[in-house]
């Protein structure tokens, strides 16, 4: 009979509990598509709600004006020039700093309860609110250090408020390589540096540079940090270029530039009563977070190009 | 006899080898398994006396913290034959094995005591005035599963050269090409040398770890389960590879498989408990062990 085959040892009905199996895991797929459903909806309506206020004021002029009295002629020049030098500092201070600190802690420290210390007070920095940065930046580098406000003291202190993402993600990408690598490559004979610089490192790049892209898209986007620094709301030049026509050719006057940034030329045009300013406030949202879709996009890139080779 | 008493550490060898020989009183050494003579083409012809001690292990205990793994384990480990460690799980052999090139060195709190001496030289290499490295660069490894590196085969052979220095072109194509023919790969892969190790099959990934031990020429080979995790037919491959190896190296081997250890190595040790029970030939191992509990594992009675 067809009940008999249902009945498992123990007098279970079989059916019974497929029936139940297949309502939970219905209810637990339907609330899942609720929740993100939701949460993709906001984000969506946030990014339309920009893209309808700012795409149409998107032009060449825009990228190539510097800001204006006159909402029609402003640009935003100087805040996205600013933006890629203090993000280039950044990443030149943050990500070394950062894989060199993870390697150390990963495969050089000693196991003990100073570098159990050191970690928890890594993770903690990463959660530290960004304008402490800004207040320490301003009292030892700007006062302390007298670097003043400039490109290099903002991508310092962008520096250190990404290099704590950085550390954590690079000994997380170290702690997932197999240990049976590290196993292989000390039994070949292999020294501590050959191992970290030709097995260690490449296998954990694609999660460093995930880790590192997290990092500074929070960074282009501090506010708070970078004013108290005292960067400038207005600024209508350019920092002196980095490649000169005479000898030595590079030059890093820049460094020493005042500077603007784009979410301070945002702020500045959002606070404005002028409707006009609003507009370009939402365009220049628009290249900000294309700037960051860029940098995440070359991540997934290399990532994709290292992959590839590895494999 | 006379030959023997050049060389001490040959009156260590099992006794029992000795009264069951068959003319000379040390030929049965040379010789264990069927075929030619062992020695055929090996470059410099060893000595025709019987086989020199490659590792003499002298009074070792190793602890993990607090556990002591191995207890006071003596045994020499004879050149170019191959030894056999069986034992049920737990037991210490692999631990055993792992002291030979210092890995537990990568991990906190492992303490050894005793010797491990290194022949030629005679170097004790679990002191801890030796470097780790020494060991590693003299002695190869093969590991339970199969581990090459995320690069591609010809690199992933090429590896153990490129760490000691070697960096001339035709020197390393010879030499990987050479391992490569040891570890019975080369007609598999020598025109797939670029592709990613990850391509290949489980057994020939095995066969390839074998390859990129034997690239830097080690002196003694250790192989740490390495059929464990393969298929019968890879698992065949492999153990003719390993008594093809005996030619040209020393090779201690794990084994949970005690057919493996019968059919693959001359020697065998049985492990218990972190102890020795007992070690000989093979032959007598299996056929008539000295020891109830050595006849009680290998008839399956426990393990």
């Amino acid at each position: 009979m067809a009940t008999d085959a249902a009945r498992l040892p123990g007098g279970i009905d079989s059916r019974r509990l497929i029936g139940r199996a297949r309502r939970v895991d219905l209810a637990f797929a339907g609330a899942g598509l609720l929740v993100m459903v939701v949460a993709m909806a906001m984000l969506m309506a946030l990014v339309l709600d920009l893209l309808v206020d700012g795409l149409p004021r998107l032009s060449w002029d825009f990228f190539t004006n510097f800001p204006s009295r006159r909402p029609g002629r402003a640009g935003i020049l100087s805040a996205w020039v600013g933006t890629t030098l203090v993000m280039i500092v950044t990443a030149a201070l943050a990500v070394p700093l950062g894989v060199a600190a993870g390697v150390y802690l990963e495969e050089y420290a000693a196991k003990n309860w100073i570098t159990d210390v050191i970690e928890i007070n890594v993770t903690n920095l990463a959660g530290v609110p960004s304008i402490i940065y800004g207040l320490l930046a301003l009292g030892l580098f700007v006062y302390g250090f007298g670097l003043g406000e400039t490109i290099l003291v903002a991508g310092m202190v962008l520096a250190l408020l990404t290099l704590p993402v950085v550390i954590v993600a690079t000994r997380e990408a170290i702690r997932s390589i197999p240990q049976e690598v590290r196993e292989a490559a000390f039994a070949l004979g292999a020294d501590q540096w050959q191992t970290v610089r030709i097995y260690i490192l490449p296998a954990a790049t694609p999660g460093i540079l995930t880790g590192a892209i997290i990092g500074l898209a929070r960074a282009i986007g501090e506010t708070a940090p970078v004013i108290t620094i005292g960067a400038l709301t207005f600024i209508a030049f350019l920092p002196p270029a980095p490649i000169q026509p005479e000898f030595p050719f590079l030059s890093f006057e820049w460094l020493n530039s005042p500077f603007t940034v784009m979410p301070i030329q945002m702020f500045n045009w959002i606070s404005r009563p002028q409707p006009e300013f609003h507009v370009n406030a939402a365009a220049a949202g628009l290249v900000l977070l294309a700037m960051t879709l860029l940098m995440n996009g070359l991540a997934i890139y290399i990532r994709y190009r290292i992959r590839k080779g590895m494999r | 006899m006379s030959n023997a008493a050049a060389r001490p550490v040959a009156d260590r060898l099992p006794s029992p080898a000795r009264p069951q020989a068959r003319a000379g009183g040390l030929v049965d050494l040379e010789r264990a398994g069927p075929g030619a003579p062992a020695d055929a083409d090996v470059a410099p012809p060893p000595a025709p006396a019987p086989r020199a001690c490659k590792a003499d292990v002298r009074g070792l205990s190793f602890w993990y913290g607090e556990f002591q793994a191995l207890k006071d384990i003596s045994i020499p480990i004879a050149e170019s034959e191959v030894t056999a460690l069986i034992g049920p799980s737990g037991c210490g052999k692999s631990t055993f094995l792992r002291c030979f090139n210092r890995m537990h060195d990568l991990y906190p709190g492992n303490r050894y005591e005793g010797e491990i001496l290194l022949n030629p030289g005679g170097v004790n290499i679990i002191d801890r005035r030796t470097d780790a490295m020494l060991p590693r660069l003299r002695i190869g490894m093969v590991f339970q599963k199969p581990n090459p590196f995320p690069k591609s085969v010809y690199e992933n052979v090429a590896a153990g050269l490129r760490i000691r220095g070697i960096r001339r072109r035709a020197l390393v194509d010879e030499r990987v090409e050479q391992a490569l023919r040891r570890a019975a790969l080369w007609d598999e892969v020598k025109d797939r040398l670029d592709d990613s190790a990850y391509d290949l099959s489980g057994g020939q990934q095995q066969r390839l770890c074998i390859a990129r031990a034997l690239a830097p020429d080690p002196e003694l080979l250790l192989l740490d389960e390495p059929t464990s995790a393969l298929d019968p037919i890879a698992t065949a491959r492999i153990e003719e590879l390993i008594d093809a190896l005996r030619q040209h190296y020393t090779l201690v081997i794990v084994t949970h498989n005690m057919q493996q250890a019968a059919r693959v190595s001359q020697r065998t040790a049985f492990f218990h408990l972190g102890k020795i029970i007992e070690w000989n030939d093979t032959e007598q191992i299996f056929t008539n062990p000295k020891e109830t509990m050595t006849q009680d594992y290998i008839t399956g009675r426990f393990g």
